[in-house]
């Protein structure tokens, strides 16, 4: 065995150190070891993709002195590290972009709070990413609700507060929900490991026994988990969330943390379930009509949005509903452009976060769009990558936006009555972007002559807008060269499905 | 009339599972319909306790006793399985931090409203709407 496959284990117990050590640090250390934990995040992930990829392997990692049915586990491949690796970064560049603006939102002996916070939103990103246990899998998904609850409550703001209980409430139905589906699914397949699950469902729906406890389990699992990353009609806890938290905390939870739980939903259509047995069981089509669906009422609610952060937490409603109609779609083309929608969209989400946050703080701190006439003159390097990340959103070849809805449109060929739908709510979603995103980056761009901000320019701080110069072009990256990254989505799920 | 009974016995044979229903729907529905955020908690809690007797009754088996090994007996069939109540613990242990959590999150909100209700809540945050942060 390669000492780099060790890594995965490596990077999850890390940051539970780090998040340790950071309670006994102050603000300033917590921040550096924070730093470092997500810097070397990065170099791990890295390593052992690799190492993953020139092998073209994947493996299970057994944790403890356990083997297999009693054991815990986690497994590695081409995708898991992969999507680890985009996490880190985007924690990173938010953290780093919203470092300055986090400093004035937390008391000052609270700010080594939010670091540890931030170490534990990565353990339990990274151990999402890696489990190949459900029930870990619960337990993580509670600690990373714990740790993006903590994230928006920590700034003293009222709304804030209010917010974060309403996040809370539909967090905790939903892992409620996502429980009870591991409970059933454990009753009847005694199992809790991922392979020897996937086995146990296989003999089981083949041999046509607990049908209905299972399709049950399946759509708790799935609604469980559509709950928490904000599926259409769960959406109402996301504006308030995103649009009222700390910049750093809005773009880790828009940009991370939804992706984390979209990703486990993932592994557990193709790694526990079967995507035949998801087809048959129906709850595919559902993920399909509500993918559809909050297309249509995230743009629709964003173009009525009155402040800029609500709109750009109402757009992901819609960019969410990209992926949930991807995954309804069920092929493997559709997966593809599903991984391609994950990370246009958590690149481009903290993007735009940061940059409306700036724009916003070069308006007087206003957030309507009256008061933001002309702000791009105001902070134009705001307002530049505000534009990238709206151009990105509405599907504008060249930039990472555009690849999945390429992708989705070719996909949607051949899937008999799903084909027109998903072609419909494409155009539809997407006329709907041009409206709401292209009219905020005029506006921001046409010039003010005379007003109450006119007189402010904003000199651009290197620390703040590097990070959202850095995901703008990563954003233009993937737009550019989509190839590379579609040889290592198709390889992937090579290993992933088998 | 004899399928009632059958039912009603199956019911009967299943208590702790009805049990574990009713009380994760009394949990739920006061966790989304009441108006007070402590009931909130407390409903939060009795709904976690409902899933708890569901996956506590999985594990047991008639007959059998605690996975203790006593004076040297091994075989498996002498024990219920121990898998679920490990599950449990797990399960209890992120219960009461969700709990202290939102406990916490109350305190912060009642400290800047002096209200506990959360329509009154609500209703503070319509009024003061506007293009402000």
């Amino acid at each position: 065995m390669s000492f780099v496959q060790n890594f995965p284990f490596f990077s999850i117990i890390l940051s539970l150190l780090c998040a340790v050590i950071s309670f006994f640090l102050g603000a300033r250390w917590a921040k550096r070891l924070t730093l470092f934990l997500l810097t070397s995040s990065i170099v791990l992930q890295s390593c052992i993709l690799s190492f993953c990829f020139r092998n073209h392997i994947s493996y299970a990692y057994m944790m403890g002195h356990y083997s297999a049915p009693w054991g815990n586990e986690i497994a590695a491949g081409i995708l898991e590290p992969l999507f680890a690796l985009l996490f880190a970064v985007v924690m990173l560049c938010s953290v780093l972009g919203g470092m300055h603006r986090m400093e004035q939102d937390v008391f000052p002996g609270k700010q080594n709070f939010y670091w540890i916070m931030v170490d534990l939103a990565h353990v339990s990103l990274m151990a999402l990413c890696y489990t190949n246990d459900i029930f870990t899998g619960y337990v993580f998904i509670e600690i990373c609700t714990i740790a993006s609850c903590a994230l928006l409550s920590i700034r003293e703001s009222g709304r804030s507060l209010l917010a974060a209980v309403r996040y809370m409430i539909f967090a905790l139905v939903g892992s409620g929900l996502f429980l009870i589906g591991v409970i059933f699914t454990y009753s009847v397949t005694g199992q809790l490991l991922f392979p020897q699950l996937y086995e146990a469902i296989g003999k089981l729906w083949a041999a046509g026994t607990y049908r209905f406890s299972m399709t049950v389990a399946i759509g708790l699992m799935v609604v469980g988990l559509a709950i928490k990353s904000g599926m259409f009609p769960f959406h109402f806890w996301m504006p308030d969330t995103y649009g009222r938290a700390t910049p750093a905390s809005s773009g880790i939870l828009s940009g991370v943390v939804s992706k984390g739980y979209i990703f486990l939903l993932i592994k557990i259509i193709y790694r526990v379930i079967g995507i035949d047995i998801f087809t048959a069981s129906g709850v595919q089509t559902l993920l399909l009509l509500f993918g559809i669906a909050g297309m249509i009422v995230g743009s629709v609610s964003a173009i009525f949005a009155k402040r800029l952060t609500t709109m750009v937490a109402f757009s992901s409603v819609a960019q969410i509903g990209y992926i949930y109609m991807g995954l309804g779609m069920g092929t493997q083309a559709a997966l593809v452009a599903v991984f391609f929608q994950i990370f246009s969209h958590a690149l481009t989400k903290p993007m735009l976060f940061l940059s409306a946050f700036q724009l916003s703080h070069a308006s007087g701190g206003r957030q309507d769009f009256h008061s933001l006439h002309g702000a791009g003159h105001r902070h134009p390097v705001a307002g530049c990558t505000f534009t990238v990340g709206a151009l990105s959103m509405v599907g504008i070849p060249i930039f990472a936006g555009f690849i999945p809805k390429l992708y989705f449109a070719t996909s949607a060929f051949g899937l008999g009555w799903k084909t027109w739908p998903v072609l419909a709510a494409l155009a539809i979603s997407t006329i709907l972007n041009v409206m709401y995103f292209l009219y905020t980056t005029i506006l921001i761009w046409i010039p003010e002559e005379e007003g109450t901000h006119a007189h402010i320019r904003v000199k651009p701080q290197a620390g703040t807008v590097f990070p959202a110069v850095l995901l703008a072009g990563f954003n233009l990256l993937v737009g550019l060269q989509s190839a590379g990254l579609t040889t290592l989505f198709t390889q992937g799920m090579d290993l992933f499905c088998q | 009339m004899t399928a009632l009974l059958t039912y009603c016995t199956n019911l009967f044979n299943n208590y702790e599972e009805v049990v574990a229903v009713i009380l994760f729907s009394i949990g739920f529905c006061i966790l989304l319909f009441s108006r007070n955020l402590i009931k909130k908690v407390v409903g939060l809690d009795i709904m976690d306790t409902g899933v708890f007797l569901l996956l506590a009754s999985r594990g047991y088996i008639e007959g059998r006793s605690v996975p203790i090994i006593v004076d040297g007996v091994t075989s498996m069939e002498n024990y219920i399985n121990p898998i679920p109540a490990g599950l449990v613990l797990t399960g209890i242990v992120v219960s009461v931090s969700v709990s202290a959590l939102m406990l916490s999150l109350t305190v912060r909100i009642y400290r800047t409203y002096r209200t506990l209700d959360v329509d009154a809540l609500y209703m503070m945050m319509s009024v003061s709407k506007g293009g402000k942060r």
